[in-house]
């Protein structure tokens, strides 16, 4: 019940903020759009943590700037490899294991690896996750298992880390 | 101040500039399909966020920098999913990516060095 509020804040929030008018009109068309939404999502039965995952936000706050950060940084290694002249690439497969304990985080995970250039998630299986990279380097900043702890860290909390990890 | 935030949007717009341009030349560059889609990412990872907050900074605290925002929100968001499907229907055809070297656990440095491309 909480996610289907909130998702019928965030579709008003949205309506409000793309039509920016506030005439009878349009406002009745929102709310009947809203419940149209909300009512057919709950039909579907696609409305949980996993579809709208409101107990990431806070934490989240965290994890975004972090990973854009780590974008940047993999945007400027791989623009560097691209420019050189002699084009140094070494396309590398490999795999990676996704700590997180539900399917929500693998799929952030392997998003996140998708996200950050020069690592691509090509197949997610069982908590392994097959990845090609561009580079050597990029198959060993994401071996190093950074972005994974970062992952189940907005995904289960700091508690999870200090169990999860050997 | 005006001063100020002009410049600093022009320099993150023409930033976005040159990375899409960069990217565009890995896609032309790189060998095989699964390379290139790095080149790809570029583009719409540092290309766009680059030229999107160059915008809003010319657009200032108005509706045009919350729709902005949310188009980056957006790409964000669809982007990985859209370039995970592509990799996945390119292996599901058959295509397969040239490598220099196969490993097959992250720990373990003992590889089976299957040297597939042609001009290593």
């Amino acid at each position: 019940m909480v996610h289907a509020l909130s998702l019928g804040l965030a579709m008003a929030t949205l309506w409000l903020l793309l039509s920016g008018l506030f005439d009878p009109l349009l406002l009745t068309l929102g709310v009947l759009s809203v419940i149209v939404v909300v009512a057919v999502a709950l039909r579907m039965d696609v409305i949980d943590h996993e579809g709208h995952p409101i107990h990431l936000t806070v934490r989240g706050l965290t994890y975004w700037p972090w990973l854009l950060w780590e974008i940047v940084k993999a945007n400027v290694d791989v623009a560097k490899v691209i420019l050189a002249r002699d084009l140094p690439i070494e396309p590398t497969e490999i795999c990676v294991k996704a700590g997180q304990a539900d399917e929500l985080g693998h799929t952030i995970y392997a998003n996140s690896i998708t996200l950050t250039p020069g690592t691509v998630s090509l197949d997610v299986e069982d908590g392994l996750i097959t990845v090609h990279a561009l580079t050597q380097q990029a198959a060993a900043d994401l071996s190093t298992g950074e972005m994974d702890r970062r992952v189940t860290e907005l995904v289960d909390g700091r508690k999870a880390i200090s169990r999860g990890l050997p | 101040m005006d001063l100020v935030l002009d410049v600093l949007s022009w320099a993150l717009i023409l930033n976005g500039a040159v990375f899409a341009i960069i990217g565009g030349i890995g896609m032309l560059r790189l060998p095989d399909m699964f390379a290139r889609m790095h080149g790809a990412g570029i583009i719409d990872t540092m290309g766009m966020i680059s030229i999107f907050l160059g915008l809003a900074l010319q657009a200032g605290f108005t509706m045009v920098t919350v729709k902005l925002v949310m188009i980056v929100l957006m790409v964000l968001y669809t982007g990985p999913t859209a370039t995970h499907a592509l990799a996945r229907a390119a292996l599901h055809a058959g295509v397969l990516p040239l490598l220099s070297e196969r490993r097959a656990a992250p720990d373990t440095t003992d590889t089976d060095a299957t040297d597939t491309r042609e001009d290593a």
